[in-house]
Parts: C-alpha cells; sequence; structure tokens
C-alpha cells in the first residue's frame, strides 16, 4: 500500500477554554488526490488545518506527514506542506516577488529566481512583481497567498477557503491550476463553503461537524450511496389531494396541486418509477412534464449535518 | 540549522527598517541633538565635570544606552507583534523552524538596526563633545550585549502583547524610567546615600556603569558586576523566551 500523506490519528484539540475544536480526528489522505474537508462555520476545519501544518498544539493524538511525524521530525514534516489561509494575511508594504521569495526562504530553500518567475507566470502575477501587495486586487491576493504556499515547492497544499471572496472566473482560473498541481502529483486538501467546488474538484470528500470527523467517503460512492433522484411531474391539471392508490409512493403535492414530486434511488433496480407511471395512468392523473433531477452534494451535506 | 529561514527573517526585518529610513535614523538623531543642547550646552555648561569628565562628554555614554534601550525594545517587539496582528505569523510558525531560529532571525535584525542607531548617536556626539573611548573592545561588547539583551525584552514583550497598548506599556512604564534613574545624566555617586542604595536595585545602573567605564575608566559599579549583571539579564531573557516556545504562550495556542 502506498503511504499516506498525511495520517491523523486520535486527534484532540481542547482549548483553554474547555472548548472541543478536534475530537477524536482520525483521517488517512493518500498521495496524489484531492480530499475536500466540508462543513460549517466553526466545525472545526481551520483548527484540523493548523494543527497538521503545526501552527496550534494538538491535546492529543499523532499526526504524520509522507511517515514523518510532526512534532519530532517537524523540519521534514512541515517542509513538506505549503499553506493558503483563508484570510489574506500578507505584509502589505512588500513587493510580491520579496514576499513569495521570503517564503521560499523561510522553508530553507536557498534562492531560485527561475523557479519564482515560473510560478508568478503561471498564476498570472509576473506583471505584478514588483508591485506593494497592497496595490493589488482581493483576487490578485489570492494568487499571491498561493504563489507563497507553492515557493517552496511542497508535496502538499493545504488550501483553507480558496474562492472566498474570489469571483467565477478567477475561481474557474484556480481550478485549473489546482489540477494542475494535482496532475504534477501534488497532494491537494482544501475546505471550502462552496459545495459546487468540492464536487467538481474533489476525489474524496470528508465532512465534519462540531469537531468530529461524521463522514470521509469517496465523492462517487457518495453520491451514489446518498444521492437521491426526483421525478417531478407536472400535471394537466389541478388535483387537491393525492389518490389512496398513491400513497405508498410517499408523492409530495405542490400548493397549487399541479406537481407531484417523488424521491427514488437510482441505483435500484425497482426503484418504483414505472409502476408509479402507471398507477397515475389508472387514476386519471394526466402529466404534461416530466423532469428528474438528481440531489447535489448539497444537499447530502446539508442532510449529514443536520443529522450529526 | 535552517539558516536560509533565519537569514530571510532577518532580511525581512532589516527590509522594514529601510523602508522606513527616514523615521529609523533621523528620530534618533534629532532626539540626541536635542538632549546635546539641552543638557550638554545650556544646562552642562553650568556644571562642573564629574570624575574628571566634562559633563557634556560625561552623559554620551548614558544618551547611546539610552537610545539603544528603548530601541532594541521597540523593533523587537513591534517585530513580533506585528506579524501576530496581521496574522502572517502563521507562515513563521508552519516553516520548518525552531524556536532558537526564530528568535536569531528577529531579535538578529532588531540588535543590528540598535547597535547602527548607537554608533550614528555616538558620531552625531563627537560633533558637539571631544569623544573618547579608552577600551573599545569592551565599549563594543556592552553596546552589543545591550543591544542583544533588550531585544530579546522586546521580543518577550511582543509575544505577551495583545495590542499595541500593552506594546508601548512596558518602555513607557518601566524601561524609560529605569533609564532616566539609572545614572544617564549623572553619577549616581552625586545622590544621597540612601538613594544609592536604591539605584543598586536598577539593572540599568550596571549597564550604563560598565558602559561608561568602557569610555572614561569611570564607573559606578565595579565593571565585574556589570559584566555578570548583563549576563544574567540575558539568561533570563533566553530562559523566559525558551519557556515561551516549549509551552507556545499567545503563539501556538
Amino acid at each position: 500500500m502506498t503511504q499516506a500523506a498525511i495520517s491523523v490519528q486520535s486527534l484532540t484539540k481542547t482549548y483553554d477554554s474547555g472548548l472541543i475544536a478536534l475530537d477524536d480526528i482520525n483521517l488517512d489522505i493518500a498521495q496524489g488526490e484531492i480530499f475536500a474537508l466540508l462543513g460549517p462555520n466553526g466545525a472545526g476545519k481551520t483548527t484540523l488545518i493548523s494543527a497538521i501544518c503545526g501552527i496550534i498544539r494538538v491535546s492529543d493524538g499523532t499526526i504524520e506527514i509522507c511517515g514523518h511525524d510532526h512534532t519530532k521530525e517537524y523540519r521534514i514534516a512541515r517542509g513538506k506542506i505549503g499553506l493558503v489561509p483563508q484570510e489574506l494575511t500578507t505584509d502589505a508594504f512588500e513587493t510580491v516577488w520579496n514576499t513569495v521569495s521570503f517564503s521560499r526562504g523561510l522553508f530553507g530553500k536557498p534562492k531560485n529566481p527561475a523557479f519564482i518567475e515560473e510560478i508568478l507566470k503561471d498564476l498570472s502575477l509576473w506583471d505584478k512583481k514588483d508591485e506593494q501587495i497592497r496595490k493589488l486586487s482581493g483576487g490578485m491576493k489570492r494568487r499571491v497567498m498561493i504563489a507563497k504556499a507553492l515557493s517552496h515547492e511542497p508535496e502538499i497544499l493545504f488550501l483553507d477557503e480558496p474562492s472566498a471572496g474570489v469571483d467565477v472566473e478567477l475561481r474557474k482560473s484556480m481550478w485549473r491550476q489546482i489540477r494542475r498541481l494535482r496532475d504534477n502529483g501534488t497532494t491537494i486538501i482544501l475546505t471550502t463553503h462552496y459545495i459546487e467546488e468540492a464536487e467538481e474538484m474533489a476525489d474524496r470528500i470528508g465532512i465534519i461537524n462540531k469537531g468530529k470527523l461524521i463522514l470521509i467517503e469517496e465523492k462517487k460512492t457518495l453520491m451514489k450511496k446518498l444521492g437521491k433522484k426526483e421525478l417531478i411531474l407536472e400535471l394537466y391539471s389541478k388535483i387537491t389531494e393525492i389518490p389512496t392508490a398513491l400513497a405508498d409512493y410517499n408523492l409530495l403535492l405542490s400548493e397549487n396541486g399541479k406537481r407531484l414530486t417523488f424521491t427514488y434511488d437510482p441505483s435500484k433496480k425497482n426503484n418504483g418509477v414505472a409502476e408509479l407511471l402507471d398507477h397515475l395512468k389508472d387514476s386519471g392523473i394526466k402529466c404534461k412534464d416530466i423532469d428528474t433531477r438528481q440531489s447535489s452534494l448539497e444537499d447530502i451535506f446539508v442532510t449529514l449535518v443536520g443529522q450529526s | 540549522m535552517n539558516f536560509h529561514g533565519i537569514l530571510s527573517i532577518y532580511k525581512f526585518e532589516m527590509g522594514r527598517t529601510m523602508r522606513t529610513l527616514g523615521q529609523s535614523i533621523a528620530s534618533p538623531v534629532i532626539s540626541t541633538i536635542l538632549y546635546f543642547i539641552v543638557f550638554g550646552s545650556a544646562i552642562g555648561s553650568n556644571i562642573g565635570d564629574i570624575d574628571g569628565v566634562k559633563y557634556g562628554a560625561f552623559i554620551v555614554p548614558g544618551l547611546i544606552m539610552l537610545t539603544v534601550l528603548s530601541q532594541s525594545i521597540a523593533n523587537a517587539s513591534f517585530g513580533i507583534y506585528f506579524p501576530r496582528f496581521t496574522g502572517t505569523i502563521y507562515e513563521i510558525l508552519s516553516a520548518p523552524l525552531s524556536f532558537v531560529e526564530i528568535t536569531i532571525g528577529y531579535v538578529g535584525a532588531a540588535a543590528t538596526k540598535s547597535i547602527i542607531i548607537g554608533i550614528i548617536v555616538l558620531t552625531t556626539a563627537g560633533f558637539f563633545v571631544p569623544l573618547e573611548v579608552q577600551h573599545p573592545i569592551w565599549m563594543a561588547f556592552f553596546l552589543v550585549m545591550t543591544c542583544v539583551t533588550f531585544s530579546l525584552l522586546g521580543f518577550i514583550i511582543g509575544i505577551w502583547a495583545d495590542g499595541f497598548e500593552k506594546l508601548q506599556l512596558i518602555p513607557l512604564l518601566i524601561i524609560t524610567p529605569l533609564t532616566f534613574l539609572g545614572g544617564s545624566f549623572y553619577s549616581i555617586s552625586m545622590l544621597p546615600p540612601f538613594w544609592q542604595s536604591v539605584s543598586l536595585l536598577n539593572p540599568v545602573v550596571y549597564l550604563i556603569s560598565g558602559f561608561r567605564w568602557s569610555f572614561y575608566e569611570s564607573s559606578d559599579v565595579s565593571l565585574a558586576t556589570s559584566v555578570t549583571m548583563i549576563l544574567v539579564f540575558l539568561t533570563l531573557c533566553i530562559g523566559i523566551i525558551a519557556w515561551i516556545f516549549k509551552t507556545g504562550y499567545r503563539l501556538r495556542n
């Protein structure tokens, strides 16, 4: 079995106030995958990232980065990680070039102007290299944060809410950049509020709530396992109530009485769609339009968080 | 040892100094000139020699100490507090750097700046009074050790402070009074016996005394006592910083 890029075992973080920010977290992230960590505000996403990156002390448990203990072998472990934090925290008066070079130096790497140039060009920052960061737009600053995180050639990249405050175009451009990094072998861990982002990017999904990891699953499996499909029937004529013959289908009648919604599991062979259509015909209910809708990751997320 | 990391922090901090060169250099130079005009010329001309040294020249070591003490604390405390305030400290904490390396980077830069300012003040003083440095190596020792030690103290203050107000609190309420009462402008032998004894509780007395000795071979306490005191203070500051990094106090919690 390939060694995990990140292995977290029984990780707990309790603050002095008694708040349990992380509660017995166990997580393995494979090398080269894109792992999306989802969770509502205050769920523990940033705390987990901070613990792995060595920014905060953990109360209990172990963290290994590519097999290296993150406290005993912190130099090797931290050297493999690049972090793009949620906040745009940069030294406002420094130039783009200097701040990216500074980050490379911090991680013990000698100067490499050619490499810095390559990163800045990749992120469309080359023409801004001599600008002070305070003069850049929010989107540009976000790219600078990514450039800083990549400056020491990390094997693992953490992106904490990378799309926060970024417009659609830049978001899609960042997604392309992230995919390119993954294609080059970088392991990506991203936290996001944008379910669409996780749906678009991730290989696996982890959902965290109240400091507990409530689910870790392959995205496709998750969608298949928990994803429901809806059959939406637009009726020819208004009905006031669902006929008793259709009671077993748990249909949902819209307020205007002109739409029926049937939720079913598409993975089942006998999912009830054919029988329902037959029963509708027998009951004299005519449809003028039929549509289907696959439940999104967002629906799954809301359901899981609501249950936990 | 992460030499590139140390050098990055050091250069970054020195770069910040260079960006504010006018404020960094002009301010202490102007203050020194004002001190010489007021104490050296206006008042000093009416004060007799102290230990055979003209008053204007006598206050030079004290003035240098006054400046480097406050500059060391201000530079180092701001250097570490500002990234905490802006949030950029995440980068330092997540980098493969030990606490010794982080401290060397920040304190080294703060001390370097203070040493440069100390030399500038000394040079400025040379335009007003005839200077003599009888023990230049000891002078360099006291200057460097004072800058390093008080930069370490500033570093501690910068980690302890949770607001800009607190950043100023200790320098204003403790360090400045101790420096003024530490013999910057007088010899403690000029005080009544009781206040001489009280003055010996002030650690700055030992620094100024040792530094002044290197200029004029005139001191309030022995050279050995001055050296011992500064080493004790240095060890204490290093001990506190080691504890801060070991516990993560205000940094990793």
